[in-house]
């Protein structure tokens, strides 16, 4: 958790497609190398974010889980 | 180029997720992604209709569904019921009024469970540059107009329409929902 982020995404209690979607629209918002948290619910995340990332090439730093909630730190192409 | 074209044919609640959901995230991905809705399907699109497409309780063996969170909250008994049964029994589904019931139930559990609405949907299909494409020759069989759906959608076109848009891709994908 030493990642520090540039913008936080609150998803929680959105659902698919919801976050994939919301953080579409905040990483539009961001430049290059910034870096984005984003907070979900949503356990089908666990393997939506991480393909999207795998297809825009944004790199996902890290995964946290804390008390059903899963965060993750993403950083942009 | 990479497109994706998705035809949807089906006028229920449930099954009006599936394009949506699919063409928003693929479109948000940078894929040109293209909804032709036909038949049944045009009910999604339709400015009334939208909002009143329903889940069908009869002829649908997997319907017995979850209690809403809620419900399950405000009594408690259902919890329990829940472990043998998982939700009202098949049968009741002819009960008049039964589909409305289920409709609402579904409804409540969708909202509950942070799933986005199907108008919110559609609006983020919009956002998302989503071609959304109405079927001509359903339009005429089924009497609506043009007015008559939302706003925002490519002008109605046939199978050829739909054809052209998928052939000119290096990349076509198809989903029949």
């Amino acid at each position: 958790m030493a990642v520090k982020a540039d913008r936080t995404l609150d998803a929680s209690g959105l659902n698919c497609p919801l976050p994939v979607l919301k953080t579409k629209k905040e990483m539009a918002e961001m430049s290059s190398g910034q870096i984005l948290e984003l907070i979900t619910t949503d356990p089908g995340a666990k393997a939506d974010i991480p393909a999207y990332c795998k297809r825009t090439g944004d790199e996902l730093l890290e995964t946290v889980e804390e008390g059903g909630k899963i965060i993750f730190y993403l950083k942009k192409k | 180029m990479e497109r994706l074209a998705i035809i949807a044919t089906k006028g229920t609640l449930d099954m009006a997720y599936p394009p949506l959901i699919l063409a928003s995230v693929a479109a948000s991905m940078g894929l040109e992604t293209a909804i032709f809705f036909t038949f049944y399907g045009l009910n999604i699109i339709h400015k009334e209709k939208v909002n009143q497409l329903k889940l069908a309780p009869v002829g649908n063996p997997a319907m017995p569904m979850a209690f809403p969170p809620s419900m399950e909250e405000k009594f408690p008994f259902l919890k329990s019921v829940s472990n043998f049964i998982p939700g009202p029994p098949q049968l009741m589904g002819v009960i008049p009024g039964m589909t409305d019931l289920m409709t609402e139930m579904m409804k409540k559990s969708i909202k509950e469970h942070g799933v986005a609405s199907i108008p919110e949907l559609l609006e983020l299909c919009k956002e998302a540059d989503v071609k959304m494409i109405p079927c001509q020759m359903t339009m005429d069989l089924f009497g609506y107009k043009y007015e008559d759906l939302i706003d925002g959608l490519e002008p109605p076109g046939g199978a050829m329409t739909l054809f052209d848009f998928i052939l000119e891709a290096d990349k076509p994908i198809t989903i029949f929902v």
